[in-house]
Formats: C-alpha cells, structure tokens, sequence
C-alpha cells in the first residue's frame, strides 16, 4: 500500500470516530490515541476494514510518576500490506480496567494475562484473566512503579 | 465415540523435552489428548523489571540471556533500539559483521532445534551430530569474544572488539561444510521413516490460526505465509543481501522442521555474501559514556530471531536508565497454540510439538 493509502485511511478513520480518538506521528510510527471505551470499536475497524491482522505486541506502562495513568499500547502490522500503527489509550491508575481485544485478535489472549499478572490491569470479557508468570499465589504486581525490589 | 472418565498428566517442568522448564498438564480421555494447559513461568527472572534499575549498557549482558542458544540475536535486538531511539550510527565494518554473528547464532540454533527434536523422539544419534556441528559456532564464537553461548560481544555502535585473525578462514570453512551438513540431516533424520510418522500431519497449523495467534518466524512460515522481517522490514543492512525465505505447506511439525534446516542452507548463503563484502575500517562508532535519550521518547524495535518476531519497546524519561522495557519474546506467544495443536492427537504428540514449535524457555518467561 502507498502512502496516500494510509492518508486516506486515517482521514476515515478520524471522520468515523470523530474529536476522540487523536492521531499523530513519530519518526517511527503513526499513533491513534484513543478514549478505553472506543478501544475495542476502532481495534475491529482497523482488522476488518484495514487488514491490521497482527497484533505484534500488547503491553502497558505505568506512567503514575507523569499522569498518574497507566498506558496501554499495542503495536498493529498488517502482514500483507505491510504496514504498522499503533494504538494507545490510558486508564487511570485507581482503577484499572479495560476491554480485552481478544476477540479481535487471538493473540492478546496470554499478551493480557501477562499485563494482568505484572501490571494488574483487568482485562473485561477475557476468557481466562488468571496469572501467568508468577505463582499462582502471588500477591503484588511486579511491574507497578510502588512495587519495591527487596535487598536492593 | 466411547468416553472415558478424564485424567490429568503432568509434563514437566523437570523434565528433558520440556526446554529448560515447561509444564504442560495434558487432559486425557484415553490415549486423546482433550486439553493442554500450559503452566510456565519456572524461568522467570524479571528481567523487565531489572531493566528498568539497570543502565542502559548494564542491560545488555541480561539481553543476551534471553535467548540463550542464539545470543547475538537478542543482543542485536536490544542494541539496535537504543541506537534507534540515540540515533547512533553503526560504522559499515560493524553492520558486515552483526550479520555475520547474527546468522551464525540463528544456524546454532536451528542445529540445536533439530538435534533436539531428534533426541525427543528418541534419535540419539542424529542429536550427537547436531551437537558436533553445533561445536563449531561455539568455537567461532569463543575467538571473538572469549564466551561460546552467551557472548556479551555487542556493543552501542558496534563491537567490544575487532575480529581476530584466525575468523575470517574458520569461517569460511564453516559455510563450505553447510551442504555436507545439511545432506547429512536430510538422510538421517528428514528421510528416516520413523520420524516421518511421528512428524507427519502431526500438530496441523492453519495459515489463518497462526497469523491469529501472532504466530511468527519458522512456523509461521511453515505454515505457508511469507512473512520474514529480514524482507518485510529490513533492519541493519540486511536488503543488501540475496536469500530465499523457505515455506512450509500443510503447517505440520514436518514442514516446521523442513523450514528451519532449509533456513540454515540460506543463512549460509548471507554468511558468505557478508564475508566476502566485508570492509575494513572502523568497529565501534564513539558513543557517549552516559547514554540519555530525551524524555519521553519510545521506540517499538523487531528483528527477525531465530525463533520469530523479537521486539523490544522501550520508552524512556530521560534518565540514564530506561523508564519501561517490554520484550516481545517469541517463544512465549509461539507457546499459545500448543493446546491448539494438541487437541485430537495422542500423547506423544505433546512431545512432538513442543519440540516443533521450539520454544526456548528463558525468553519465553524472561
């Protein structure tokens, strides 16, 4: 796909989802930022109107020093046209919550389980949110920013 | 059909087919395998967390544990995005010769996956050949930096070191073995019929299921699909060099092993473009002591592993360390579609796909 394509596509999508979803670019990357409650909306549009078929990484970061949020962020290729986006969105801190991708893309099933395990974001309408990496038992979620390393 | 009460098998995570720590907890009516719950973390070192606690030059001997029998290439992976995100140069010589360690480390690891395949099943014999071969890498890899599996010889900007003399013919002499080496496994393992039948419309992947499944690498390729970033989104220099990208067809654990010794021929084939176009001149760019990219930059930075799509995404705040490091390991999203595969086969198949899908544990639980 040319570049004009994917001018065209984001003057689409900016017209579809209208003021809240905010798009901008990088060196790298074209970033659609979106509100949690149209994440699951526009991630079925970019699959099955654009052909973004692989999820290649879904992760989170805690920014509670900076905004006080979490971001979630997951990095979107479109095998045959080759082409990339990325989406993100921020869900505060205090309650973290959001709907899982998983029946868009497949994929994001063990990628969630890992953010829930580390990050201890829930992920709505997950098929099975349980821990992944650490113990079962495990109490805490390693990858939070107050999360203290011992003996350090 | 006739069914039974179901009862649980535990595979793993001591146990030699499992990769260094997998437990997988088969759900059998009969000899049928119904379920496959995959229960992992037993190598779990946080090394996201101790990233974020590490500089950025301290991390990269914990980049290059990741994926322990390919070292170079998570290092590759690791230097390349700080270098991304700094834009730092790579002097011609350096990039030469990250190609050359990086095929070397997917060849050692290829040699590994069907040396280790063959011993699953039970064909000793055609593991002490691999490993034999395997010998050699190491050897390459100890000259230059003194370490055979887990060389920390990756530097920002280039290498520790230049190579030593006595490489350049090593080499060489390596790449002019691959055709014996690889007619070698073809004739004793591709053509042994016993291993046909354990491998054969065994752990049937669909093209769809695995593009679904963010499935990447050689079994996404064993599945049929052309999808190699080192075509797809050439990083380093790697569109100055001719290969060809092998696929499988039917997705099964055959074409998986197919792919991967077909991929060793090729790699070869970049070994010696690079050996022969090597410049001279400079290894290492200068790069400051102190490496802080600016605040609030983030970078989402893939290589083609020898295992599939390696990521790393970093984001930092301008502080010498990185603020978030997130490590896409292929290992462990290739692990999802083991239940998958699983179902409907017996249960030595679960043996089978674990070693098809080639998981390597340290990468999977990081």
């Amino acid at each position: 796909m040319s570049e004009y394509d994917s001018e065209v596509m984001l003057q689409e999508l900016q017209e579809q989802m209208g003021e809240k979803l905010v798009i901008y670019h990088d060196r790298f990357f074209t970033f659609l930022h979106t509100k949690p409650g149209d994440l699951l909306a526009l991630s079925r549009i970019l699959r099955e109107k654009y052909g973004f078929n692989h999820l290649a990484d879904l992760t989170a970061v805690d920014y509670v020093e900076y905004h006080g949020n979490f971001e979630i962020v997951y990095h979107l290729y479109s095998i045959p046209a080759n082409r990339k986006i990325v989406i993100k969105t921020r869900i505060p801190w205090d309650k973290p919550e959001i709907d899982s991708v998983f029946s868009v893309w497949p994929t994001a099933d063990w990628q969630e389980r890992e953010v829930y395990d580390l990050m201890g974001i829930t992920f709505r309408n997950h098929p099975n949110l349980i821990r992944i990496l650490m113990p079962d038992d495990y109490v805490g979620h390693p990858l939070r920013k107050d999360f203290k390393m011992e003996g350090r | 059909m006739l069914q039974t009460d179901q009862y649980h098998i535990n595979i793993g995570p001591i146990h030699p087919s499992t990769h260094g720590g997998l437990h997988v907890e088969a759900v059998m009516d009969g000899e049928m395998i119904v379920d496959a719950i995959v229960h992992m973390g037993y190598v779990h070192r946080a090394v996201e967390k101790i990233a974020e606690s590490r500089t950025y030059m301290q991390f990269i001997p914990y980049a290059s544990r990741l994926d322990y029998l390919a070292s170079h290439l998570p290092t590759l992976g690791y230097v390349q995005t700080v270098e991304k995100m700094l834009d730092i140069e790579v002097p011609e010589r350096a990039e030469y010769i990250r190609i050359i360690m990086a095929e070397f480390s997917r060849i050692a690891s290829h040699i590994l996956f069907v040396g280790s395949l063959a011993i699953d099943l039970g064909a000793t014999t055609g593991f002490t050949y691999c490993m034999r071969d395997r010998e050699k890498i190491m050897d390459l890899f100890e000259m230059t930096s003194g370490q055979r599996m887990i060389a920390s010889y990756m530097r920002f900007g280039g290498f520790a070191e230049d190579l030593p003399e006595e490489f350049i013919p090593a080499a060489h002499s390596f790449i002019r073995n691959i055709p014996q080496m690889t007619d070698e496994y073809y004739g004793l393992l591709a053509g042994n019929e016993i291993l046909q039948a354990r491998l054969k419309n065994i752990g049937v992947l669909s093209a769809e299921d695995a593009i679904n499944y963010g499935i990447t690498g050689p079994n996404l390729r064993a599945s049929g699909v052309d999808y190699d970033l080192r075509k797809a989104e050439p990083y380093g220099i790697y569109d100055r060099f001719e290969f060809k990208v092998p696929l499988g067809e039917t997705g099964d654990n055959f074409d998986r092993f197919m792919v991967r010794i077909r991929e060793i021929e090729q790699s070869g084939k970049i070994i010696e473009q690079a050996l022969d176009q090597l410049p001279e001149g400079e290894i290492r760019a200068r790069v400051p002591r102190v490496l802080k990219p600016g605040k609030g930059l983030e970078v989402y930075h893939r290589i083609e592993s020898s295992k599939g799509e390696l990521g790393y995404y970093m984001v930092s705040d301008g502080g010498e360390k990185p603020y978030r490091l997130h490590v896409r390991a292929p290992s462990f999203i290739n692990l999802m579609v083991l239940p998958l595969i699983s179902r409907g086969g017996n249960l030595q198949d679960i043996i089978a796909n674990i070693a098809a899908l080639d998981p390597v544990l340290g990468e999977a639980d990081r």
